[in-house]
């Protein structure tokens, strides 16, 4: 017996893995983007995750400082590209608090129509990119052809289709087009008929099922610990919707639900997206007929200038609750301008969740934070 | 047929190894077109699962599509990472093609056109097509980058392991037949498809043979040794050009043998059911290539539908599911032969 024992050491002393590194990115389907991950591994067993990032770094920041709060504008719309719009939307409202400029509720209202369709369209996105990663090419063709009929939308009213810059300190840049209104409430007849389609096609499919449900749990305590926040977060159980929590522009005036899910696995996210898309279209089917009559635009000064002090302001984007801080010391360019970007926060839980997982859930679990790799590294 | 033909103009010797020669190079012909046509056809039909068109430019319908990408290529350098293993690098695609070749061989496309008619038939398709794992194995491991290295470690995981539900499923099939040459096996099927006439157990062994036949042509939900979210490219991360062809064609070549073995196997190789058509020369290789255009078309689909099972997942489904399902279907076919409750 003894003797057995001791082989049974000896054998295990002789046949012992090796862990070895694998170097995910820069260049790497699943990363989205330039971003490169060191993955310890043993076998297909992932032991460490080490995200290195700054290979699209910009100095954004920097440049805002040497900016006017005008341009400060158009420079958010490359951190997170999805939810351009509600980065503007965060420097507009922040110089507005400031400033103390109070917008009328058309503005109020097309703002969060525009962001709610912005968020739609990033999540339909996630959605196709959530399918390829997990090896279902087809999802993406099929998201595409929703999100196409948004960017429509947005290209006729706004100008351009993904980074729209629609928004200015004190209104909006144009008015909403003629067809705006129709278009939109076409949009949401479609795609009640088309979203159960992505339930069908990949939410119950047995395969997709096994892929997430389990996978990458994290618990309530540990999403508040890494300071991850968003739909990723509230797939755990934290309610953190900047919309609720800390209402801006016309969010106070409707009714919705903030969706939340207790299970903290792969599939609580995924489907904690799925859901909000449903939401969204609640949001903006509660607020396409009360467009007042108004100017789409307040008379500000031509020379901003924010008074001495510190400013914040923080609204929900698609990927969860993006803040942006001021400086002023009187000037018209900021002393210090920050972000606080989802995208950076939500990537600390990715080594948490990918703990002893293999290859496979380390893709999983990073389409599921849904990341933007320009929103990270700024 | 042609050895007949030969035979008037040469002495018979000569003859036998002019005709081997020209099967061979009908062999080639055929491997290549029909790799291309599969190319082709995969294209069309993952555009229109995917609300789109395809190739449709070049030729009709795009048909030729297909061969400018071949000539491109054919014209590809071939690049090469430092410090692999180049004669294993190197000779890594061949085992992949001659095995792949070597299969389609076999295949019986009707009563007349069968290159090579052995009575081992199944047996050898099987032990042919297992080579083809040493072959990506070794590109996986001769590349000298860790993305075909675990690339090529799941596919000896992978091909290895559902070899064993292929060969229980064949089994199951050569119980019924009470025969393992391929032409006489389809034979057997004159009565009536071994799918009607096996009925359960047969229609459990074609559901296991198409799950196991996917995985063994590495394809979604079971394309873990490409893996392309995972691992680039995986096995063939570092090959170009006709390296990399050659795996590519031999996939789609052994999709084309996985789907013509399920038509021997079960749906009655060349024949109509009643007999129709049964005098009309070469209508029978029609009927073959039309039934396993089906079941390779059965295959696309669940490529494009499916997302990829993950590595535990893939084994689980394996060891303890199919090949107990494979077991004990053996069993119960081979009671039923027994028994006399086949139709």
């Amino acid at each position: 017996m003894e003797n057995q024992m001791e082989n049974q050491e000896f054998l295990a002393d002789k046949i012992r893995t090796q862990e070895y590194q694998l170097n995910m990115g820069p260049q790497h389907p699943a990363t989205h983007g330039v971003m490169r991950m060191i993955l310890q591994l043993d076998g297909e067993e992932i032991k460490n995750v080490e995200p290195v990032l700054g290979y699209i770094h910009r100095s954004i920041e920097k440049m805002c400082e040497k900016s006017s709060y005008k341009q400060i504008i158009h420079l958010t719309d490359r951190l997170d590209y999805l939810s351009s719009h509600m980065n503007n939307e965060a420097v507009t409202l922040l110089v507005e608090n400031a400033l103390g400029i109070e917008v009328n509720d058309r503005i109020k209202i097309i703002r969060t129509i525009i962001a709610e369709l912005t968020r739609m369209a990033s999540h339909q996105l996630w959605w196709g990119v959530m399918g390829m990663d997990t090896g279902a090419l087809t999802t993406f063709m099929y998201a595409f052809r929703d999100r196409e009929l948004i960017n429509e939308i947005m290209e006729e009213t706004c100008g351009a289709r993904l980074t729209m810059n629609y928004n200015i300190i004190g209104g909006l840049r144009y008015d909403i087009h003629d067809n705006f209104v129709k278009r939109v409430k076409e949009f949401i007849v479609h795609f009640k008929e088309k979203l159960p389609e992505y339930d069908n096609l990949l939410s119950n499919n047995v395969i997709f099922r096994k892929r997430t449900e389990g996978v990458g749990i994290m618990t309530k305590e540990q999403v508040i610990a890494y300071g991850m926040n968003g739909p990723t977060a509230r797939a755990s159980g934290f309610e953190c919707d900047i919309r609720k929590k800390l209402p801006y522009s016309a969010y106070g005036m409707v009714d919705f639900e903030e969706v939340l899910r207790t299970e903290g696995d792969a599939f609580a996210r995924y489907k904690v997206r799925i859901d909000e898309m449903w939401q969204s279209m609640n949001i903006i089917e509660q607020l396409i007929d009360k467009i007042p009559e108004d100017d789409f635009r307040m008379k500000t000064k031509p020379i901003i200038k924010l008074p001495k002090g510190d400013f914040l302001q923080r609204v929900e984007t698609a990927r969860g609750d993006f803040g942006v801080y001021a400086m002023s010391d009187g000037g018209k360019n900021p002393t210090r301008f920050k972000f606080r970007s989802p995208s950076f926060a939500n990537l600390h839980g990715l080594n948490k969740m990918s703990e002893n997982t293999k290859i496979g859930d380390l893709v999983v679990n990073f389409s599921t934070i849904d990341v933007v790799v320009p929103d990270i590294d700024r | 047929m042609i050895l007949e033909l030969l035979n008037q103009f040469m002495p018979a010797e000569v003859a036998f190894y002019v005709e081997l020669v020209i099967i061979a190079v009908v062999y080639l012909g055929v491997f290549a077109l029909l790799g291309l046509f599969l190319v082709w056809m995969e294209r069309r039909v993952a555009g229109f699962f995917q609300l789109r068109l395809g190739p449709n430019r070049r030729g009709p319908s795009g048909l030729f599509q297909t061969v400018a990408d071949a000539l491109k290529l054919v014209s590809k350098e071939l690049t090469a990472t430092e410090g692999r293993d180049k004669f294993l690098h190197g000779i890594a695609p061949y085992f992949v093609i001659v095995a792949a070749l070597m299969a389609l061989s076999l295949i019986p496309f009707s009563a007349e056109l069968q290159a090579f008619d052995i009575n081992l038939g199944v047996f050898f398709v099987t032990a042919v097509t297992s080579i083809e794992v040493v072959g990506i194995f070794l590109a996986g491991w001769a590349s000298n980058n860790k993305y075909s290295l675990i690339g090529g470690m799941r596919s000896g995981i992978q091909m290895i392991s559902y070899e064993l539900s292929i060969g229980m499923t064949i089994v199951t099939m050569t119980v019924l037949a009470g025969t393992i040459q391929l032409s006489e096996i389809v034979e057997m099927q004159r009565g009536g498809w071994f799918i009607w006439t096996g009925h359960i157990p047969a229609f459990i062994g074609f559901m296991v043979f198409m799950i196991a036949g996917t995985a063994e042509s590495n394809r979604t939900p079971f394309d873990l040794v490409e893996a392309e979210s995972e691992l680039g490219a995986g096995f063939h991360s570092e090959y170009s050009g006709m390296g990399f062809a050659y795996f590519f064609l031999a996939e789609f070549v052994n999709m084309f043998i996985i789907s013509a073995m399920a038509v021997t196997l079960f749906f009655g190789g060349w024949l109509l059911p009643f007999e129709i058509g049964a005098d009309i020369p070469f209508v029978g290789a029609i009927i073959f290539v039309v039934k396993t255009l089906s079941v390779v078309f059965l295959m696309m689909w669940f490529r494009w539908t499916f997302p990829r099972l993950r590595i535990d997942q893939l084994l689980t489904l394996e060891w303890k599911y199919l090949i107990p399902i494979s077991m004990v279907n053996i069993v119960v076919m081979a009671i039923l032969v027994w028994l006399g409750l086949t139709f």
